[in-house]
């Protein structure tokens, strides 16, 4: 095999292509989940806002419109989870699970007559000077929007979480829904915000998947990467910088094996192929199995909320 | 103004109701679906629950269908509604399906070209250890480490995936397949088939199985000390607790059961209707359970009408897709809505709606 083909900055460039849905949609989820929600239908809001997006850009020949229109998609299908939640008061786990079969079985619908199709290209936004950085540059700032988008969104994230009034009325709705419902704060409300977020971010990311990184539409296009998305929540404890970290880390793993299959590595390709997912394990064994791992959860995660 | 009020006790009454009212109201919008795709409404649902099983020209080819698809559902469903019972969330039974295929597969390769009527017997209890053991996983590293079962079952399913692509492709290979991926044809071989034991039927050994475990369940649940602890760790773990439930040994066996059944169902699946390993084996049963084992009310009776149904489903949107060119994502579709509508009738089941006048808050 030949490692010299491996090029490093391409490698690391690709990397921050790989992760960037996964960032994406583990962002919105941790969003949701630090309002107290546990939405298992992350698979199902990406698998439709991919196809959502691959639609929209298809027919308008827009990038930019197809991914307004798969964030659109995605907070549309998770509403479906929250009213299912917060209205009629569903068990989140089997809600989120009924989501993700509902949403993968409506996106294999919608795109059927969209396969081999190639969708506008994503126009890259070069960053000037900054990317004339020797090696730092072309991995940096040679992207899309998106990917600056989704680092962005991280620190957004972060400082609405730290500093401002709503995150802060968020939280405390994760953690006692009946002491923020007695201060008068709309607890459904907020979870419905936080959930139509977690949709919007996943439906980004899964656009991602169909209009940049693959880029094409076929059935099972998102293939575990909302499942991943999940796990990373776990694995950054619920802070946003750690899911950057997490959703880089598997968007590396991805990369890597990917070259190592083209490389004519002598591992098994499925070995190589499952490998993403063996780390996920890995990672969640090792994050579980630290004492305060889990302490960290939003106390009210999963617990549903009813006033009589 | 409505309001909810919790009920003392899901009230049986709706318990039973709502999942018929599910498949009504979900037929109602499979239909308006189904209009909107410019299909006739009535046709199509006509087609997928009438015709499969009463139209003289398709009823033949289609009834023993609904055995053959209805046995792994239900064998599967029975196991994941012993964990949801206790609340622990298996979501991985596709993959200890795949897993319980492949090992059971794999030693009665090995064992070729023997003839002897034990073989098909040890094939069994080596499917059902292969989705034992790949249930065991996420069981071990959630009693050991307390890791999300949810999570970890799930990844396992890509990973079984990849692992039966590469025996397809590789160790389980016919060597006289002229190098086409797949395994020898295990349904061709006299002591390795699961034949249809009553011709016209379908029902062939998983069948069998599937009605043994709804039995077994049954009795499980009503007569015995550890279904008992299955249900009070469901509805009051800390009340489990207090009572002497051994809480660990509960995951054990409620994924282990699971993982041994779907494991089976595979096993049955492999020897008999997919007749090989092939790489698209997995055929999405493990997460069609799911929504059988929700449909039934995680009760066993519940889960065989349920999976007869669902069942029925597949094969009538088969003749759907044959007859009137519609899509076979459309019943994915469908069967996702179903759970849906499931769920939210479940409020009527857990709260009393009163009518109240609006008060002054």
């Amino acid at each position: 095999m030949d490692f010299g083909s491996i090029n490093p900055v391409i490698l690391l460039a690709s990397l921050m292509v790989a992760s960037t849905p996964i960032l994406l949609a583990a962002l919105g989820e941790m969003v949701t989940e630090k309002s107290g929600v546990l939405n298992l239908g992350v698979e199902g809001m990406m698998i439709f806002g991919a196809v959502c997006g691959f639609i929209a850009a298809v027919e308008s020949q827009s990038p930019a419109i197809g991914f307004l229109v798969a964030a659109i998609g995605g907070a549309a299908l998770s509403m479906l989870f929250g009213v299912l939640t917060q209205i009629f008061l569903t068990t989140q786990v089997p809600a989120g699970l009924a989501l993700t079969l509902f949403g993968t079985g409506l996106a294999s619908l919608l795109g059927q007559n969209y396969q081999g199709i190639s969708p506008p290209r994503m126009p890259e936004m070069h960053i000037p000077l900054l990317k004339d950085i020797p090696f730092l540059g072309p991995i940096l700032f040679e992207h899309d929007a998106i990917v600056y988008l989704s680092i962005l969104a991280v620190f957004a994230v972060w400082a609405f979480l730290k500093f401002t009034r709503a995150g802060l009325v968020l939280r405390a709705v994760g953690e006692n829904h009946a002491a923020a419902h007695a201060l008068g704060y709309k607890v459904k409300l907020v979870r419905f915000a936080a959930i139509g977020f977690g949709g919007a971010m996943a439906g980004l990311g899964g656009a991602y998947i169909s209009l940049v990184r693959v880029p094409q539409w076929t059935d099972g296009i998102t293939a575990g990467i909302g499942w991943i998305a999940l796990a990373i929540v776990v694995f950054a404890s619920w802070k946003a910088g750690r899911i950057l970290i997490g959703a880089y880390l598997f968007g590396g793993i991805t990369v890597l094996q990917l070259n190592l299959q083209a490389a004519g590595a002598k591992v098994p390709v499925e070995l190589l192929s499952m490998s993403p997912f063996l780390a996920t394990i890995l990672v969640l064994v090792v994050i579980s199995a630290r004492r305060h791992g889990a302490s960290n959860a939003p106390a009210m995660l999963g617990r549903i909320f009813h006033t009589s | 103004m409505i309001k909810f009020i919790k009920r003392p006790q899901p009230s049986k009454f709706w318990t039973l109701a709502t999942p018929l009212l599910a498949v009504i109201l979900t037929m109602i919008l499979g239909g308006l679906l189904f209009a909107a795709m410019g299909k006739d409404p009535f046709e199509a649902i006509r087609t997928i629950f009438w015709d499969p099983l009463f139209n003289p020209q398709f009823a033949g080819y289609s009834r023993p269908q609904l055995l053959v698809k209805a046995g792994p559902l239900i064998l599967i469903a029975i196991g994941l509604s012993l964990g949801f019972k206790a609340g622990i969330w298996n979501i991985g039974a596709e993959g200890q399906y795949i897993m319980g295929a492949l090992t059971g597969a794999a030693v009665g390769l090995a064992l070729y070209p023997l003839e002897a009527w034990w073989i098909f017997p040890l094939m069994i209890i080596a499917g059902a250890i292969g989705g034992f053991v790949w249930a065991m996983i996420p069981a071990i590293l959630k009693t050991r480490f307390n890791t999300n079962e949810i999570l970890v079952s799930l990844m396992l399913v890509y990973v079984a995936e990849q692992i039966l692509a590469s025996a397809a492709l590789g160790a389980l290979r016919n060597p006289e397949g002229n190098g086409f991926p797949g395994s020898r044809n295990l349904s061709q071989i006299e002591w390795m088939s699961n034949p249809e034991l009553i011709s016209g039927t379908g029902a062939h050994w998983g069948v069998i199985a599937a009605l043994g475990a709804v039995v077994a369940t049954y009795v499980l649940l009503n007569k015995h000390m550890l279904g008992f602890q299955i249900r009070l760790t469901g509805e009051s773990p800390r009340a489990a607790r207090f009572a002497g439930v051994k809480d660990k040994l509960l995951v054990m066996f409620c994924l282990g059961a699971a993982g041994a059944l779907a494991g089976l169902a595979g096993l049955f699946e492999v020897t008999g209707p997919a007749g090989q390993i092939s790489i698209d084996f997995g055929s999405g049963y493990g997460f069609t359970a799911i929504i059988v084992a929700f449909l039934g009310r995680l009760h066993p009776v519940g889960i065989l009408l349920a999976g007869l149904l669902l069942a029925l489903t597949f094969i009538g949107g088969e003749l759907a897709q044959f007859m009137l060119g519609l899509p076979s994502s459309a019943i994915q579709v469908f069967q996702g809505m179903l759970l849906m509508t499931l769920l939210a009738m479940d409020i009527v089941v857990n709260y009393r709606l009163t009518l109240v006048k609006k008060e002054v808050a």
